[in-house]
């Protein structure tokens, strides 16, 4: 045993002397410029021509990469490494940033939403091994090299994003669990790999994800496309599951806080503690892993880590009515330093509905300021970049203030904006109704519904019907797979035009399955949920409708409405469905089949007895003499008496 | 079984029960009569209990404070409301959203087949205000409903009220799991069953919604609040919903657990309960309330706004606020927290209420009568019809006349015909549908013809088909077959008996009150009905006995039971009114003893009428 420490040790020290060295030397080129992150130090890349980068040039770039002879790695060969990884690349580099936006919203609540990025010019293709971990956390890195993950996409959320009162969030995720994968290519057995995987994550993150099989697992055609660089699209290598019962807690926020560079010991992610972030009206984080383009030709890719987590503060639930929130009232921490290892730290308020301070007011002041379409619309923040020393001023803490001064507003028209609900009474059929509502004034545009029923809910496909305003409105792609019993959900997607200014109405009905008696859930009387349907549009940006062109703005950038992106990209997710299946009676299963065996075999079986069988009346006993003549008529061969 | 399947046996057996046969039904009537009569009795009956465990073991607090407030935002309700001279709808919104609701209308429109009388209405507008509070961290699939009526004059003013004033005291909570959909309907019924369709996108009774724009997932359990007087001396719960439904049983404990702990009186049918369960007047007590509660089971209507959220296997109570003279009086801040520890509690739920009965009667609100106790009563009744049927079969398969060797004959004789038998089922039934369809269909003919108003020409049509009936299908059989046979009305009634007893044994398992009291008047008429009897006294005794003459009795002694006891006159025409509204109760909210009765009930009773006038 001793061996074993002595060299773990060993390892330990070393991994801390190189990581300072790696700190020194990655704080050298860092030239603050937020934009573009991704510092362009690779030669070989810079050296290729400016033409379109086609995989094959990737790859080999990345070859060559691996080539690439190390000293670090050289040094280190005759330590133990543990299990299967090989040697690696250390001299990669990887960056971590992290921000906080909070955007006071209409409804008097806050929103607030983190995020951490680790950027790593590592490539897990290819089966290289990576055995030298920096910021980026190990355990994750291992799942991707061991499962050859392309992209990875998990979300914990607890509570329902409420659009209809918050607008759309920055990142979108439905109610309980979700995780969508892609994997590589050269992924033989994919659905092997996505059960192992998602147990691995199950241990990760502390959540049930290994309630994740093939019932509930859908290959989607369209709806999740990658969002990192990827070669190809075949949906065969992607996986998508949700999870909707799944509880999110401090359980799960623990294991996602310690994939953090600093943990929560510094930085932003000080404001994290559970008995706050759970005490709010939405709680979602999320971690998602993708490869993105290392510098502007895109010839190498890195390795992104976001993790995100969103959280709403409710207004009327903290009481005291004072409509004000700081730092120190959501999170009941301040703020005083950034983390060491981030690149960048940075506070966004969002300021855009209050150009004159009439909305709120903001303390401590600052000065700069920022913008940024988000979501088709320009936004004005006001930025705290904690990097900076004068940012915490003389107190050495920064407690970001927001008293509001106007009354709450009313409900939102978000463009687009969905919901879901179950129609129908009794225990035999019912009827999913998806609304989906376009509030563009004058502009139609295409969604695609995306839809995972469970195979106990059997969708008759006949009666799907999709009508806005009242008529038929045919959708351009329907993809539809059949469920099969205790195998496989229904997964239907759709591409549906959504005329402007109208609610689209999905319809199909469905009959309830008797399930096996051991399917039943412990509290089977609860009811079985539905995974959210996920709507997937490019909507038409707000910055494209606005005509009216009061706010001072360049001349030349007015004349034609259309500015910047025409559209952008939103997911919407609807509210999962709680659907009753026929229940038998589980609280008295020992008197049910004793009543049950009793009647059938004492009542149907003696009934049955009497309906069929022939009744006649018994001759009486013939007696001894009678039997006797009997048996020597029968040796006389004359017929008995 | 091993003695049926001794033909000795069986032979003796079944000579035992034609013999004695009269006796044993008489036996019977009598022992389910006093079967009956005992649920009330204590020490027979079971005292409640809470089975659920989400609700039992977990004490909560109730700290709503601010009963005067409500009140105050009462009168300020009550004040719009005579503003607008109806629903403050805008105010309503305005108030919700101030308390920081979701809310959302809807407005809905109903033509009612005929006017209504009672409530004076015949083209229904409104619209109904709801608010929906979004539990924290929870998905949007399980809600809990509050509602008050919105009704006419100075009703329910308090309700709105404290409604309103529980939805702000609500939403600075946090431990809500469940979303809390606060509504306030209008037009009573009419209103909730709009907003209920629509929130299921149902349509059941032909009525106009707008859908609804916010929901709150499926819903667990709803609570309906009336309350018209700033203090009270006691709460009622009603539970008798559409159809004879009963929410479960659980609801009803939780509303007495919580009137035990906070020191509200509290009564069901609006009878407090005594602890002198073995006095005379103590017991005639348990039984007037046993009694109300059969006798409002039976007719199947809702008597609160939470009747029709049962259809939808919502567990659902009204809590009725009493002011009456006593002493004591209780403030809205107290029932406020007898509200706030109710929701708080079914917010715990963990599984819908499932765990207790569903089928019960109470004596009163610490006792209840299962349905295990209560069926045999019926059981009883039904015996009688077997027998009877036995009885007839027998007679069927051996003739007293030709004991021996007359299988030839008994085909020739017991074959009256399928026609024979066929004919009658057929005519009774269609004059029942006349019944069924007539009463609606022809209002406007009479009101042409006749001088009445468009209800009481639906009431009197009714009443004369019913009537007419009567007279109508004698006799059939001679047409078709020359002579009304021996063995024609054993069939007939062999038939009718069989026909009955599947009926009443099918209803009873539904609504057993209605079953009940069905089968305590038929089943004598069925069981000593024959051609033989003296015809003018059977006809008076089979009149007495009809499920008109039925309904009539019921209402004198509903009356009587209210202690409020009327002249023959007055209950004369609450007659009427109440078929009137057992016709709109079928149509607006789809109750279905209107048609029970006239497709099945009454074209039974009819071939005992035939059976009677068979020569």
């Amino acid at each position: 045993m001793a061996a074993p420490r002595c060299s773990r040790c060993a390892w330990l020290l070393l991994v801390f002397i190189y990581s300072l060295y790696v700190v020194v030397k990655s704080e050298e080129p860092t030239p603050g410029d937020e934009q573009h992150a991704s510092v362009v130090d690779n030669p070989q890349t810079a050296a290729e021509t400016e033409k379109q980068p086609t995989e094959e040039r990737r790859w080999e770039a990345t070859q060559v990469d691996e080539t690439v002879p190390d000293d670090a790695a050289a040094s280190k060969q005759d330590l133990p490494v543990p299990d299967s990884v090989l040697t690696s690349t250390p001299a990669l580099k990887d960056e971590f940033q992290e921000e906080l936006v909070i955007r006071p919203l209409h409804s008097g609540d806050i929103y607030a939403s983190f995020q951490f990025r680790t950027v790593w010019e590592t490539d897990f293709t290819r089966g290289s091994k990576v055995s030298h971990y920096r910021l980026f956390p190990k355990s994750l890195g291992q799942v991707i090299s061991k499962f050859s993950v392309r992209e990875l996409h998990i979300s914990f959320t607890q509570g329902y994003w409420r659009t209809m009162q918050w607008g759309q969030p920055y990142l979108p995720s439905p109610p309980g669990a979700e995780l969508w994968v892609w994997f590589q290519d050269t992924v033989t057995d994919v659905d092997a790999t996505w059960k192992e995987l998602t147990n691995v994550l199950s241990g990760i993150f502390c959540a049930s994800l290994n309630f994740i099989d093939s019932t509930n697992t859908v290959q989607p055609s369209a709806s999740f496309k990658p969002l990192g660089i990827a070669n190809g699209t075949d949906h065969r290598f992607l996986r998508y599951a949700t999870l909707p019962r799944e509880i999110v807690c401090t359980e799960n926020l623990t294991p996602w806080k310690k994939l953090l560079p600093c943990g929560s010991k510094a930085g932003l992610a000080v404001l994290l503690k559970s008995e706050k972030l759970f005490h709010s009206s939405f709680h979602s984080q999320a971690v998602h892993i993708r490869p993105v383009c290392q510098d502007e030709p895109c010839k190498t890719a890195s390795l992104e880590l976001r993790q995100t987590l969103n959280v709403v503060f409710d207004l009327h639930a903290s009481g005291q009515g004072k409509r004000e929130w700081s730092l120190f009232k959501m999170f009941s921490r301040t703020l005083t330093e950034a983390c060491p290892l981030a690149s960048s730290s940075k506070i966004y308020i969002d300021v855009t509905d209050n150009p004159q301070e009439d909305q709120f007011e903001l303390s401590p002041a600052t000065h700069l300021l920022s913008q940024a379409v988000v979501l088709g619309d320009r936004r004005t923040f006001s930025v705290y970049d904690l990097t900076q020393q004068v940012t915490f001023g003389t107190v050495r803490s920064l407690n970001v203030l927001i008293r509001w001064k106007s009354t709450e507003g009313d409900m939102l028209r978000p463009l687009l904006h969905a919901e879901r609900y179950v129609a129908g009474y009794g225990l035999q059929t019912g009827e999913i109704h998806t609304l989906m509502y376009n509030n563009h004034p004058f502009r139609s545009f295409p969604v695609l519904l995306l839809d995972s029923v469970p195979w106990y809910l059997r969708l008759y496909v006949h009666t799907l019907t999709v009508t806005s305003k009242g008529k038929d409105n045919k959708p351009s792609y329907i993809h539809y797979q059949p469920s099969k019993d205790r195998m496989r959900p229904h997964l239907l997607e759709m591409l549906v035009q959504l005329p402007p200014h109208s609610v689209t109405e999905v319809t199909v009905q469905f009959e309830r399955a008797l399930l096996k008696w051991t399917e039943y859930t412990p509290d089977p009387n609860h009811g079985f949920y539905v995974g959210s349907s996920v709507v997937s549009a490019l909507v038409p940006s707000t910055v494209a409708m606005n005509t009216n062109i009061t706010k001072e703005q360049p001349l030349f950038s007015t004349f034609f409405p259309t500015k910047e992106e025409s559209s952008y990209f939103i997911r919407v997710y609807t509210e999962p469905l709680l659907v009753n299946l026929p229940t038998p009676d589980f609280s008295m299963p020992y008197n049910v089949i004793c009543l049950t065996c009793t009647v059938v075999a004492v009542g149907y079986g003696s009934l049955y007895n009497l309906l069929t069988r022939s009744f006649q009346v018994e001759e009486p006993n013939p007696g001894l003499a009678k039997r006797i003549a009997n048996v020597i008529r029968k040796m006389r061969g004359v017929p008995p008496l | 079984m091993g003695l049926l399947s001794d033909p000795n046996r069986r032979r003796a057996l079944i000579s035992l029960l034609t013999r004695l046969n009269a006796p044993i039904c008489a036996l019977c009537y009598f022992a389910a009569v006093c079967w009956f009569m005992g649920l009330a009795f204590e020490p027979f009956t079971l005292r409640t209990y809470m089975s659920e465990n989400a609700m039992g073991s977990t004490m909560v607090e109730e700290r709503f404070p601010s009963g005067e407030r409500a009140l105050a935002t009462g009168k300020e309700f009550a004040a719009h409301k005579k503003k607008v001279g109806g629903m403050p709808v805008d105010w309503l919104v305005k108030t919700m959203q101030a308390r920081g609701l979701e809310v959302f209308t809807q407005s809905f429109s109903r033509t009612l087949p005929f006017p209504d009388e009672n409530k004076e209405r015949y083209i229904v507008k409104g619209t109904n205000v709801y608010g929906i509070l979004r539990a924290p961290r929870a998905p949007r699939t399980e809600a809990l409903v509050l509602s008050a009526p919105c009704s006419p004059g100075d009703n329910n003013n308090q309700a709105v009220g404290l409604l309103l004033g529980l939805a702000h005291y609500f939403r600075s909570q946090v431990f809500w799991a469940k979303d809390i959909i606060f509504l306030v309907n209008e037009h009573d019924l009419i209103g909730m069953q709009a907003w209920l369709e629509s929130y299921h996108h149902t349509n059941t009774t032909g009525m106009d919604w707008s859908p609804l724009q916010g929901r709150g997932g499926s819903i667990q359990a709803a609570l309906s609040l009336e309350l018209s007087s700033d203090v009270i001396t006691s709460l009622d719960i009603i539970l008798e919903g559409l159809n004879g439904q009963l929410p479960n049983l659980d609801l009803a404990n939780l509303f007495y657990a919580f009137c035990q702990k906070i020191g509200v009186l509290c009564t069901i049918q609006g009878r407090l309960q005594r602890n002198d369960w073995d006095s005379v007047s103590g017991y005639s007590h348990a039984v007037q309330t046993m009694m109300l509660m059969v006798m409002k089971q039976a007719s199947g209507r809702p008597w609160g706004d939470h009747g029709l959220f049962l259809r939808y296997h919502i567990e659902a109570a009204t809590v009725k606020g009493i002011n009456s003279f006593r002493q004591y009086k209780t403030d809205v801040t107290t029932v406020g927290r007898l509200l706030e520890g109710m929701f708080r509690k079914l917010n715990n739920l963990l599984e819908r209420l499932h765990q207790s009965y569903f089928f019960y009667l109470m004596p009163s609100l610490s006792h209840f009568v299962s349905i295990g106790y209560y069926m045999p009563a019926f059981g009883l009744l039904a015996v009688i019809l077997l027998l009877r049927a036995l009885d007839l079969w027998v007679q069927l398969v051996s003739p007293p006349a030709i004991a021996a060797d007359g299988v030839g004959d008994i085909a020739q004789q017991s074959s009256p015909g399928v026609l024979s038998v066929l004919t009658p089922l057929v005519i009774s039934h269609l004059t029942g549908a006349a019944l069924y369809i007539l009463p609606t269909r022809f209002q406007e003919i009479a009101v042409e013809h006749f001088p009445v108003s468009e209800t009481e020409a639906v009431v009197l049509t009714a009443i004369a088909v019913y009537t007419a009936g009567l007279a109508l299908p004698h006799n059939t059989h001679r047409l078709l077959s020359g002579e009304g046979t021996e063995q024609g009305w054993r069939v007939l009634k062999l038939v009718a008996v069989l026909y009955l007893a599947v009926l009443l044994g099918c209803t009873a398992l539904i609504n057993f009150s209605l079953g009940f009291i069905l089968a305590l008047t038929l089943v004598p008429v069925a069981a000593f009905v024959t051609p033989h009897v003296p015809k003018t006294l059977s006809a008076v005794v089979l009149v007495i006995l009809s499920p008109a003459f039925t309904l009539l009795f019921s209402v004198f002694f509903f009356q009587e039971l209210e202690e409020m006891p009327v002249s023959f006159q007055d209950g004369w025409l609450l007659y009427l009114s109440v078929i009137s509204q057992g016709i709109l109760d079928h149509y607006l909210y789809g109750s279905l003893v209107y048609p029970l009765i006239a497709l099945m009930v009454y074209p039974c009773w009819l071939l005992f009428w035939n059976i009677l006038f068979w020569k």
